[in-house]
């Protein structure tokens, strides 16, 4: 064993109260950090796929029309109100050809053409206005998944089957099996078979979306083969918004990432995030400064020690490494121990509190990365913390303080 | 008691030779001098006392010597070798290689064994410790009586029996010279007695050079020289003549 290993191990082991206390510390501070990331982590990523459970990373449509302005000759126009003008749902031009652009641009996984507009579902006497969804069933799973939140029957819309929320099939009364008509503004309907029930989590989609065939739909909105929108998926979900820039100025289509869509909650996940953070960097400050006390008050109590280690040999820079080897040892233990108190607390809480669903209320997300993480920042943090009182240790004079103690 | 390999190695001359040592403490108008220019010459295996009143600068010169400290001017030559020309680890490795250090308050490191205390010298000095270790450290402790006591914690052994440790580690790098200050001030007169016998055996078998510095007239008269500081200057150096020698 190397000496200054030894010398280090023996002096932890003898000054016991003194090393409990810092390891204590560092431990509880581990555990604070993995426990706060693991947890902040598994909110946000909880948030984000409750989010896009229902929704595509990025959807391109056709821009909106902009009433334009014409001052009059030599003079200037002064507008009250500009209206919007009124038009039906309109295809995209040759979107065949604009969906082969937007799979082949990099950073996207999966695209899928849709038909969306306005419809009212009706069951007998009631009625309820809806968001009308063609989809290409053989693509848009790869950009939605949907078959994982059917409550009832499956996801599938081939023919005149449609697939509703739990919301609207609560309203209508209708359940696997039974028959709504559909009718669009444009005077258009037909009788659907509900053929599944799905819940995603989010309210406004489970009482409005009504899924059917993309042929069904380009009927009843009267596109004759034409789709509304373009959904895509990309591989970074938090790269959308560049992703989007990027699809937008190559087809020159509106296109919106979910970041724009729901940017209140990137606000929110933002300002989690900030807060977790400062909370983690305090507990490291305080980490780091209790272990330094603690050794620097080791220092002050061992100079005899200290002293006659010099006198017999010993260099100062093994006396520095002594001393940072205990810092060293302080938070590679520490950050076991608190991995593991992180990992337990986590576990505890994602398995003990849960919602009426049987959902975790804290959902936790652990990962190699995140223990990697906490110990190199325990390392780093117990070598930083021992830097003082070693050099203050190697500084000590050997004459004065064996003389003096 | 087995004979250092270091001693044995040996060249011959003085093993320590001090060349007009001066020592300041602190500066400007707060300048004190402790040590006023000391000659001194100590011949291998020699039994010296270093005696004078507190003050006089005895510990300063014993400190020079075990290269704790540097001085202000002057020469310390150990070994042959003039140690004013090393840096501060070639200083280190000289201590811990040609200088063995008894101290008043035997300082040993209270976490330790008896016989890992004896080991620390070695081990700082090889980075490491070996198997070999073990048995030389405990030889060396057997040597000054203490061979039932290697693994007791050296708080729980007697005064006597801590100076003993503390003897047995100053031996452990088989160094040139031996530096005491007061090893015997902290022990009782049958205590102080005994260890006093052991310097001397060690030092005749040995042939260990040591340099004792004591307030005790007894036991500087068992010694082969006896060195008298005043004020920082050596105002007697004088051979004595021990009964039976």
């Amino acid at each position: 064993m190397p000496f200054e290993l030894f010398v280090a191990l023996r002096f932890l082991r003898e000054g016991r109260a003194q090393t409990a206390l810092i390891l204590a510390g560092t431990t509880v501070g581990v555990a604070v950090i993995i426990f706060l990331s693991a947890l902040i982590t598994g909110l946000q990523t909880t948030l984000v796929d409750l989010t896009l459970s229902s929704q595509a990373h990025v959807v391109l449509k056709r821009p909106d029309r902009v009433t334009r302005v014409e001052p009059p000759p030599g003079g200037e126009a002064v507008v009250a109100r500009v209206e919007k003008v009124p038009e039906r749902e309109k295809s995209i031009e040759q979107w065949p050809a604009v969906l082969a652009q937007v799979r082949a641009t990099a950073g996207v996984v999966a695209a899928t053409p849709t038909a969306a507009g306005s419809a009212f579902a009706t069951r007998g006497e009631l009625s309820r206005s809806v968001a009308l969804r063609g989809l290409d069933p053989l693509t848009f799973d790869s950009v939605v998944r949907l078959d994982d939140k059917m409550v009832a029957g499956r996801f599938h819309v081939e023919g005149t089957e449609a697939v509703i929320g739990t919301v609207l099939a609560r309203d209508l009364g209708l359940e696997v099996g039974d028959k709504l008509r559909l009718t669009t503004a444009q005077d258009r309907g037909d009788v659907f078979t509900v053929s599944g029930i799905f819940d995603v989590g989010n309210r406004d989609v489970n009482q409005r979306w009504v899924l059917v065939s993309l042929r069904q739909a380009q009927t009843l909105l009267d596109l004759s083969g034409g789709i509304t929108t373009i959904e895509a998926k990309v591989a970074d979900v938090f790269g959308a918004e560049a992703t989007a820039r990027v699809l937008g100025a190559a087809t020159g289509l509106s296109a919106d990432s979910w970041m724009r869509l729901n940017q209140q909650l990137l606000s929110g996940l933002q300002a989690q995030s900030s807060s977790s953070a400062m909370i983690q960097t305090f507990v490291v400050i305080a980490v780091a400064l209790g272990i330094a006390s603690v050794l620097g008050v080791s220092v002050i109590q061992k100079r005899g020690e200290i002293g006659i280690l010099k006198a017999t040999g010993t260099s100062t820079g093994t006396i520095k490494r002594i001393f940072l080897i205990q810092g060293a040892i302080v938070g590679l233990v520490g950050s076991s121990a608190g991995g593991l108190i992180g990992a337990g607390l986590s576990a505890f809480f994602a398995h003990a509190v849960k919602n009426p669903y049987g959902d975790s209320l804290f959902p936790v997300a652990l990962s190699p990365g995140l223990f990697l993480g906490a110990s190199a920042v325990a390392l780093a943090t117990g070598l930083a913390s021992a830097w003082w009182p070693a050099r203050h240790a190697a500084r000590l004079d050997p004459a004065t303080v064996i003389r003096h103690g | 008691m087995a004979e250092p390999a270091a001693a044995a190695a040996a060249p011959a001359g003085p093993v320590l030779r001090l060349e007009g040592l001066v020592k300041d403490y602190g500066g400007g108008e707060a300048r004190t001098r402790a040590l006023h220019g000391v000659d001194l010459a100590v011949g291998r295996g020699e039994f010296t006392a270093l005696i004078g009143p507190s003050g006089s600068g005895k510990s300063t010169l014993l400190n020079l010597i075990g290269l704790l400290d540097r001085p202000t001017a002057g020469r310390v030559v150990l070994d042959g070798q003039d140690t004013g020309l090393l840096d501060d680890d070639g200083l280190t490795r000289c201590r811990g290689r040609a200088v063995g250090f008894v101290f008043q308050f035997h300082h040993l490191l209270p976490e330790f064994s008896a016989l890992e205390n004896v080991m620390l010298p070695m081990m700082a000095a090889r980075g490491r410790q070996t198997p070999d270790m073990a048995e030389c450290a405990g030889a060396l402790l057997g040597q000054v009586g203490l061979g039932e006591l290697l693994h007791r914690r050296a708080n729980l052994l007697s005064g006597g029996q801590q100076q003993r440790v503390a003897v047995a580690r100053a031996l452990a790098m088989a160094p040139r010279v031996v530096l005491a200050d007061e090893p015997t001030g902290n022990l009782d007169t049958r205590s102080a007695d005994a260890l006093f016998a052991l310097l001397r055996q060690v030092n005749v078998r040995a042939g260990v050079t040591f340099l004792v510095v004591t307030h005790d007239p007894r036991l500087a008269a068992r010694c082969d020289r006896i060195v008298e500081l005043v004020d920082g200057r050596v105002v007697s150096d004088r051979p004595n003549r021990r009964e039976g020698s």
